[in-house]
C-alpha cells in the first residue's frame, strides 16, 4: 500500500516534469529566447545574467537566471513574478511585464519555457 | 526565538524601506521636513558607499565608477564645453536690442550665482530655475524667448555656473507655498511612470551604481551641481531638463513638460537634497 502511494507520487512528478517539458517546443523556447535579449520585448538581459552564451554583457540590478527548475518547481510562480514582480515586493526596480501590456500572455509563456532551459 | 525572528523581519523591512526611500520624513505639507529628507540622503549614500567623501558626489556615477573615472578624468583635461562656457560669456555680455543685457536681471549683475537657483519666486508665485529667469530675463527686454533644452540658453547657464564653480549650494524654503514645491518634487522623484513603472528613486537611490544592461545610475545626490553638460551621447551641451525627458522617455512614459510646473518642482527638489555641495558646472558625461 505505502509502496504504492510512494510509486504513484514520484509518476506524478514524472507527468509534471514532462508536461513541462512537452509543453515547450524548440520554436517557443526560441520565441521566449528573443523576446529576454530584445531591447524593445522583455530586455530581460538589461538586469539579469542568465548562463547562455548569446547572452553576453547583461545588467546585474536583479539576480542571476539559474538553476530554475530546482529554484522555481512550479511554473505559476515564475510567471506570477514575470506578471507583476510588485506584488511579491512593491518597492522593486523590476517592471510588470504582464500587468502593463509589455508582453503578452504567450510572451510570457515563452519566456518561462526558456528560463527552465538554465 | 520567535521574538528574535520577527526583529530580525522588521529590521530587514527597515533596510528595504531605508534602501529605496533614503528620506525620512512624511509626504504631507504637515509631516514633510526638507532638512531631514536632505541628510537621510546624505547618510543613506555615506553608508552605502563609505569609501566616497560627501565632497566627491559632485561628480555623479564617476564619484562611484572607478572603472569609468579615469576616461572621464581625462576628458575633462580637455573640456568638450569649453567652447560653449566662451560663446556662453558672449552671449551674456552682447546687449539686447534695448541696450540693456542679462546682467540688469540678477543680483550680483548675474556672477557667481548659480548656488541659489531654483528660488521661489514670491512676486511669481512658483519656483525659477536658473533657465527660466534668463527667458524671463529676454522677455522682460523685449526679446524672444530661447529654446529650453540646448544651444544658446545651454550655453549662457554654463557661462554663469562656471563663474559660480566651488559656491556652496544654498537653495531657501521660504514659506509653506515653496515647502508645497518641494514635496510636489519630492512626489514626482518617488512616483513610478512609464509603462515600466519606474521612479527616479528606482534607478538613482535603489538601483544607483548597479548595472542596466551597460547604463551605470548615478546617485541622485549630486545630480544637478555640474549641468548643464556636454554629453557624448548628444555630441553638445544640454540642460538639466533635457536629461529628465530622456529619463522619462527611458521608462515607455510621456515626459512631462520642459520647464513646466512639475520639472520645476522636481530640480527645486533635486538642488535642495544637493544643498551642501559646490557648483561644479558645466561637465562632461557619457
Ligand atoms: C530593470 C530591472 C529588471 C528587468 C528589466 C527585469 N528584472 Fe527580473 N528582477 C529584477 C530585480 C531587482 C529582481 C529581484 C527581486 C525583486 O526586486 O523583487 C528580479 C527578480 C526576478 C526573478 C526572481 C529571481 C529569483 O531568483 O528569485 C525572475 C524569475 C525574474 N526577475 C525574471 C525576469 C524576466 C523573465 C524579465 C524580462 C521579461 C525580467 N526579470 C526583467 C530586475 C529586473
Ligand atoms: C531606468 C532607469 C532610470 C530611471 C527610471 C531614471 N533614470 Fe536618470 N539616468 C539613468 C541612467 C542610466 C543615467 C546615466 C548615468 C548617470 O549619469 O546617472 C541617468 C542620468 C540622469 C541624470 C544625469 C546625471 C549626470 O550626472 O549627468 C539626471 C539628472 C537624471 N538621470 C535624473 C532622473 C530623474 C529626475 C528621473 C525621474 C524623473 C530619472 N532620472 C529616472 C537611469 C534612469
Amino acid at each position: 500500500m505505502r509502496k504504492s502511494i510512494i510509486k504513484h507520487a514520484l509518476l506524478g512528478l514524472v507527468l509534471v516534469g514532462a508536461s513541462t517539458m512537452t509543453l515547450a517546443s524548440a520554436d517557443q523556447i526560441a520565441k521566449g529566447k528573443a523576446l529576454y535579449l530584445n531591447k524593445k520585448a522583455g530586455n530581460c538581459i538589461a538586469c539579469h545574467m542568465i548562463p547562455d552564451p548569446d547572452a553576453k554583457l547583461p545588467g546585474n540590478q536583479g539576480p542571476p537566471l539559474v538553476a530554475m527548475k530546482a529554484r522555481f518547481p512550479d511554473p505559476k510562480v515564475l510567471r506570477a513574478q514575470i506578471w507583476d514582480p510588485t506584488v511579491k515586493n512593491p518597492t522593486t526596480i523590476m517592471p510588470p511585464f504582464g500587468k502593463h501590456w509589455i508582453l503578452s500572455e504567450d510572451d510570457i509563456d515563452a519566456i518561462v519555457a526558456y528560463l527552465y532551459q538554465y | 526565538m520567535k521574538i528574535i525572528k520577527s526583529l530580525l523581519v522588521g529590521a530587514s523591512l527597515a533596510l528595504v524601506a531605508s534602501i529605496t526611500q533614503a528620506a525620512s520624513s512624511g509626504n504631507t505639507l504637515a509631516s514633510v521636513d526638507p532638512e531631514a529628507d536632505r541628510l537621510a540622503m546624505q547618510s543613506f549614500f555615506q553608508k552605502r558607499f563609505p569609501q566616497v567623501p560627501l565632497d566627491d558626489y559632485v561628480n555623479g556615477i564617476y564619484s562611484l565608477d572607478a572603472g569609468s573615472r579615469e576616461q572621464w578624468e581625462e576628458i575633462e583635461e580637455f573640456p568638450p564645453y569649453e567652447f560653449d562656457i566662451e560663446e556662453g560669456e558672449i552671449l551674456f555680455n552682447t546687449a539686447f536690442a534695448n541696450g540693456k543685457s542679462y546682467a540688469g536681471c540678477f543680483a550680483n549683475a548675474g556672477i557667481g550665482i548659480r548656488q541659489n537657483f531654483p528660488r521661489w519666486d514670491e512676486s511669481q508665485g512658483k519656483i525659477v530655475t536658473l533657465e527660466l529667469a534668463i527667458n524671463q530675463c529676454r522677455e522682460a527686454n523685449g526679446e524672444k524667448k530661447l529654446g529650453w533644452k540646448k544651444g544658446k540658453i545651454a550655453q549662457i547657464s554654463a557661462y554663469m555656473a562656471y563663474t559660480s564653480r566651488d559656491n556652496v549650494f544654498d537653495v531657501q524654503i521660504p514659506n509653506d507655498e515653496a515647502k508645497a514645491a518641494y514635496l510636489d518634487g519630492k512626489q514626482s522623484f518617488y512616483t513610478r511612470r512609464g509603462q515600466l513603472n519606474m521612479s527616479c528613486a528606482n534607478c538613482h537611490i535603489a538601483g544607483a551604481n548597479i548595472l542596466i544592461r551597460a547604463d551605470l545610475p548615478g546617485p541622485t545626490l549630486g545630480h544637478v551641481t555640474h549641468f548643464p553638460v556636454f554629453r557624448s551621447k548628444w555630441g553638445e551641451l544640454g540642460t538639466l531638463q533635457r536629461r529628465y525627458g530622456g529619463c522619462q522617455k527611458n521608462v515607455r512614459g510621456v515626459p512631462q513638460k520642459t520647464q513646466g510646473e512639475k520639472f520645476r518642482n522636481l530640480e527645486f527638489f533635486q538642488t535642495y537634497m544637493s544643498n551642501g555641495l559646490v557648483v561644479n558646472g558645466p561637465g562632461a558625461r557619457k
